[in-house]
């Protein structure tokens, strides 16, 4: 039985190094599903109520969730989505060919690292809602440290569950996906609605005046900077910027038929984002400003609102965990991918049981968006950019050279140049981003100059001695 | 069996969403509501599975 179940899973095979083949491309319907449920998440309870505590006023919000969210969908749709249709490769083995072996399992152990921790959060955001109809006793999200056994309990059954899906791999995650993504979006809806009379909204036409007044009257919680319509766009466009500039989603979207269907995080970002901020926020205020993911959706819709809060997170926690598998498995190629993601659930599942991880949540995002935006800014520019330029493109991969200097020193100097634009600019993390790609940018195209004239100069000459 | 587990399913989401109008209309109380909700979820859980991927299914073979 135990062997049979290893075949079983070593033959399921993701194309990890290989372009998709015609064959297992997938559907609109597919993409729908994945970005409505991965968008609508457990992390949605915890940024909605940040709009909240940071004192946004109500037409901020609504104009910058309405702007960011567009910049954001644009960016999976014309930056992302042409790549991954025309190459059809993981996010790891594309920069692999561009980057080189060394450099990418430095970033993959990084970006791995960084997936476990943002899907440990997910993990640990399902866990405050499990334990609510159980009477178990939870920490709340002040604490840093597992708080009671039963917590621990919890975390590691939900760890466990979540798991065992991303092993089966992305046919299992879409099908779950898919399955959760209709119903936990009309919870969000229907939780909302529900406690609406409760903040004196009791018409339509009541909404935007209660709206102004009692949920996003744009004064600050004490102790909490304000936030503008600025803030509410850069935070919406780069919420998800690992995935979008940061090319995070090659990996996924490799699946698609055509680059069409990057429009497809539509769904994630207007039914998700959109709906999903302002129902918690509103949640928030009617819960008199208590924030914990868990209560705040038991309270309005009782044990269905805590079911909601459980799968939210799952429904991220999935497709996060079988990313951190698949950039493991391009540093370990002959290691199964199945055993990978068991190990990488194991870490994921032990970062949870500290709840730190939630409170620190939207710093951790913010950062490792950053952390990854420099190699999508490579990618595109080795994709349409170094080819005009007479210079080649998967440069690691065309000299067999297992260490790109040009990546290696754009992505380091990125990253520096944003740290000292944040502490002695003043510049907050999430407007960081878009300076940042231009950095990055520019610094890959004057860097290849340099070094592929460098490189490739030995190579000719070689190459004209041997011809003698 | 399948057109059975669909209207199932579809009043599950429809449990799920109604009740919370009818408390923002004043004409359920806020119990009742969570009550229907569950109902929903269960009504979901319990058949969805069974018609949502088998469909993708048999449409992605017909491909």
């Amino acid at each position: 039985m135990k062997t049979s179940l290893a075949k079983q899973l070593d033959s399921i095979n993701e194309y990890e190094r290989e372009p998709v083949p015609e064959h297992k491309l997938k559907g609109l319907k597919s993409f729908i599903g994945m970005y409505a449920g991965e968008h609508t998440a457990g992390t949605e309870f915890v940024i909605g109520p940040l709009f909240v505590v940071h004192g946004v006023s109500a037409p901020d919000l609504f104009l910058g969730l309405l702007v960011g969210n567009l910049l954001a969908i644009l960016s999976w749709a014309i930056l992302c989505a042409p790549i991954a249709v025309k190459v059809r490769l993981t996010l790891y083995y594309q920069l692999e060919k561009i980057c080189g072996r060394y450099l990418v399992s430095g970033y993959n152990i990084v970006n791995a690292l960084m997936f476990c921790f943002l899907a440990g959060s997910m993990i640990a955001v399902a866990a405050t809602a499990v334990g609510i109809p159980f009477n178990i006793a939870m920490p709340g999200l002040d604490d840093m440290y597992p708080t009671s056994v039963g917590w621990m309990a919890t975390v590691f059954l939900v760890g466990a569950v979540i798991t065992v899906v991303a092993i089966l791999g992305y046919e299992q995650i879409s099908k779950f996906a898919n399955i959760c993504a209709p119903w936990m979006i009309l919870v969000f809806i229907a939780a909302a609605f529900a406690v609406m009379p409760q903040l004196g909204i009791t018409s339509f036409g009541s909404f935007w005046e209660v709206a102004q007044t009692r949920i996003w009257n744009g004064v600050p919680v004490e102790g909490f900077s304000k936030f503008t319509f600025w803030h509410v766009t850069f935070f919406a466009w780069f919420a998800n910027m690992a995935m979008h500039i940061g090319m995070g989603d090659l990996s996924i979207l490799r699946y698609a038929r055509k680059w069409q269907y990057g429009f497809a995080s539509t769904t994630g970002m207007f039914i998700g984002h959109v709906m999903a901020w302002i129902a918690s926020g509103v949640l928030v205020a009617a819960a008199s400003g208590e924030v914990t993911p868990g209560p705040i959706a038991f309270n309005s819709a009782g044990i269905a609102g805590a079911i909601c809060v459980m799968i939210a997170g799952w429904t991220t926690a999935n497709p996060t965990i079988y990313r951190a598998g698949l950039a493991i498995q391009s540093i370990v190629p002959n290691v199964k991918r199945w055993k990978v993601t068991l190990l990488v659930g194991l870490v994921t599942t032990v970062a949870a049981l500290f709840p730190a991880l939630v409170m620190r949540l939207l710093d951790f995002v913010a950062l490792y968006g950053l952390v990854l935006m420099p190699m999508g800014a490579i990618i595109f520019i080795d994709f349409y950019i170094i080819p005009k330029l007479g210079l080649r493109s998967n440069y690691a991969s065309m000299v067999k050279s297992p260490f790109n200097a040009a990546a290696a020193i754009t992505w380091v100097a990125t990253l520096l140049l944003c740290l000292f634009l944040n502490f002695y600019q003043g510049i907050e993390i999430f407007f960081l981003g878009l300076p940042g790609w231009f950095i990055a940018a520019t610094l890959y195209i004057v860097l290849s100059k340099l070094y592929q004239k460098k490189v490739t100069q030995p190579l000719e000459v070689k190459v004209s001695a041997s011809s003698f | 069996m399948q057109v059975i587990l669909k209207i199932i399913s579809y009043i599950g989401l429809a449990l799920t969403v109604v009740p919370s109008f009818l408390v923002f209309s004043g004409t359920i109380e806020p119990e009742l509501h969570k009550t229907l909700m569950l109902a929903g979820a269960l009504s979901w859980f319990l058949t969805a599975p069974f018609w949502m991927n088998k469909q993708k299914q048999a449409k992605a073979s017909i491909e």
